[in-house]
């Protein structure tokens, strides 16, 4: 796009003006609670209502919460495998699908994207009794089962938009000159189709780290994961802990997803200039 | 094209068990997990509830029958009403945003979806509760009101359908802006220009070019406001303070409180059947799954 025809695109200077202001005025809305949460996380009083001075004693707190970690780490340990999980099947299934058609295999296609449109409710609901039907005893395994449920649309859209953006002719001249399905998969399928894994993944991460709906119908009682912590500590009155513990999480993500941009912003860079000087060299 | 025939052939085998591995674990796990789980909800609708939260095998129709209690239809319109307020009110604020960012340069606007995301990104759940924290008696908000002058007693924010349109809003208007933006994007400024050149005022213009020429992306825009909507049971639990009473939460209630599972399937039933007839024009008018992500 035409960088300096964009910058002249407002009708006039007015208009620009009150589009900067609409602009400001959404995010100051869009992060106004984020900054309120912040600011009585360090609040030395128990009410949300008056500064009372700094504290960092909730922070404290939490990190001597035994019970807190080992929900941290019974969460993460759920996104970690819902992710692997997650995206080697979607990833697999992305490639697949888009060169395969079998019996059935559009109406397959459409219920993969099932949880996407489908309300978490239900589709926990519908889990829920699979597993009550046939005695399955709930618990970690169960919520990977349905985080994993919920996130391979996504995985399976992002690899197949990057999918249809790929030339086939690469892989064909892989396999008539003598490589095999593995062998081409990974040495060129997989790497022209990184971007869109990664972000799969991602994606996937994130969305289990906050799923909450999902989670808690396919919990048994001794698993609570940390939005259904949170979820809980909110239920029973608003704390300056919670305020703290949620303050945590939100730069860690944040500070995840800004490492996240950079580093697929300076890939992408990188092989830019790589196919530049291909092209030059072509040339 | 016959040497092409040869090395087909001798691929051929390989090729079926490449496509196997490739195909069959999301095959086997969506049929394990999306369809057989949906085939029992639909049969567990039809079941009868016993004694006790017990379910009787006994096929009867009184689960869908019940529906029309007039109590129970109020909750279904209380949930369309909200979710067609919270639709309103996101395609209202979030079409001009998504002007704003069309106009600004490609990096910014890169960096301005990315900003208006993260919160979300980071957790709803998070955001949902920072607005209880703003919209209580004692919260920010009145306050900020209070201090102004504007009013001298506080006002009921919280615990209302208003909070829960509010938080709905905050929930989904990112998401909504994405597909908007990109239809604007794409829109040819040419065509603009040319009406404006023969002679059609701003508003004209408007109205009569732009709108329908990114209808697409509005389409998309309340697809992706209006389905999730309806479910959502934690927003209304949380800022509607158990008085607003949506389809989801009515769900969530037999599930737990009620322990009336037949009726609950027969409540999703019809819910992600109403979903699915939503998503199916979305479909035949041209849009696409790939843009609900």
């Amino acid at each position: 796009m035409n960088n300096e025809k964009r910058e002249n695109s407002f009708r006039s200077n007015g208009w620009r003006t009150a589009s900067y202001i609409y602009l400001a005025v959404m995010l100051v809305l869009l992060y106004s609670p984020v900054v309120i949460m912040i600011r009585f996380s360090f609040n030395d009083s128990r009410t949300n209502v008056v500064w009372q001075g700094f504290t960092t004693k909730y922070y404290d707190k939490l990190f001597h919460d035994a019970n807190l970690w080992h929900i941290f780490f019974v969460t993460l340990f759920i996104a970690v495998m819902v992710t692997l999980i997650g995206t080697v099947v979607g990833t697999l299934g992305a490639v697949g699908f888009s060169k395969t058609r079998f019996p059935g295999s559009r109406l397959i296609e459409d219920f993969i994207y099932f949880p996407l449109v489908l309300p978490e409710i239900v589709l926990g609901i519908a889990l829920l009794l699979l597993f009550n039907f046939n005695g399955i005893r709930l618990g970690i395994p169960t919520i990977i089962i349905g985080d994993t449920t919920l996130v391979l649309p996504y995985v399976f859209v992002t690899v197949k938009a990057r999918l249809s953006g790929m030339d086939p002719s690469i892989e064909e001249a892989s396999i008539d000159l003598g490589a095999n399905r593995m062998y081409t998969f990974f040495h060129i399928t997989l790497p022209a189709i990184m971007p869109g894994v990664i972000s799969g993944a991602f994606m996937s991460f994130s969305l289990v780290l906050d799923e909450l709906i999902l989670t808690s119908f396919l919990a048994d009682a001794a698993t609570v994961t940390l939005p259904m912590k949170i979820y809980s500590m909110i239920k029973r009155g608003i704390t300056p802990e919670i305020n703290a513990l949620t303050t945590i999480i939100f730069l860690v993500v944040t500070a995840g997803v800004v490492v996240y941009l950079v580093s697929s912003e300076m890939v992408e860079r990188k092989q830019r200039r790589v196919e530049e000087r291909r092209g030059e060299a072509a040339e | 094209m016959e040497k092409n025939n040869i090395k087909k052939q001798k691929h051929s085998k390989r090729e079926t068990a490449s496509r196997i591995i490739m195909c069959g674990p999301i095959t086997v796990w969506t049929v394990l997990f999306i369809v057989l789980p949906v085939a029992l909800l639909v049969f567990m609708s039809f079941l009868t509830k016993g004694s006790l939260g017990r379910i009787e095998y006994r096929f009867t129709l009184k689960n869908y029958a019940e529906i029309f209690n007039p109590a129970y239809l109020n909750v279904l319109k209380e949930s369309v009403l909200i979710a067609f307020w919270t639709t309103l009110v996101t395609i209202l604020l979030g079409y001009p945003l998504a002007m704003v960012m069309s106009k600004l340069r490609k990096k910014t606007s890169g960096i301005v979806a990315i900003a208006i995301m993260l919160p979300l990104w980071v957790s709803g759940l998070i955001i949902t509760y920072s607005l209880v924290i703003m919209l209580n008696s004692s919260g920010t908000v009145n306050s900020f009101l209070m201090g102004l002058g504007i009013i001298k007693h506080p006002l009921q924010l919280l615990y209302n359908s208003f909070a829960v349109i509010v938080g709905m809003v905050y929930m989904f208007m990112p998401f909504a802006v994405l597909p908007m933006y990109s239809s604007i994007e794409k829109l040819d400024p040419a065509v603009i220009e040319a009406s404006e050149d023969l002679g059609a005022s701003p508003a004209r213009t408007f109205f009569k070019v732009q709108l329908p020429l990114t209808s697409p992306g509005i389409f998309a825009a309340i697809i992706l406001t209006f389905i999730p909507c309806i479910g959502y049971y934690m927003i209304a639990d949380m800022l509607g303070g158990g008085k607003s009473m949506l389809i989801g939460n009515l769900i969530y209630r037999q599930f737990t409180v009620s322990r009336n599972w037949p009726f609950g399937a027969a409540l999703s039933v019809v819910l992600a059947a109403i979903i699915l007839i939503m998503v199916r024009i979305y479909t035949s008018r041209g849009g696409s799954m790939d843009d609900l992500a």
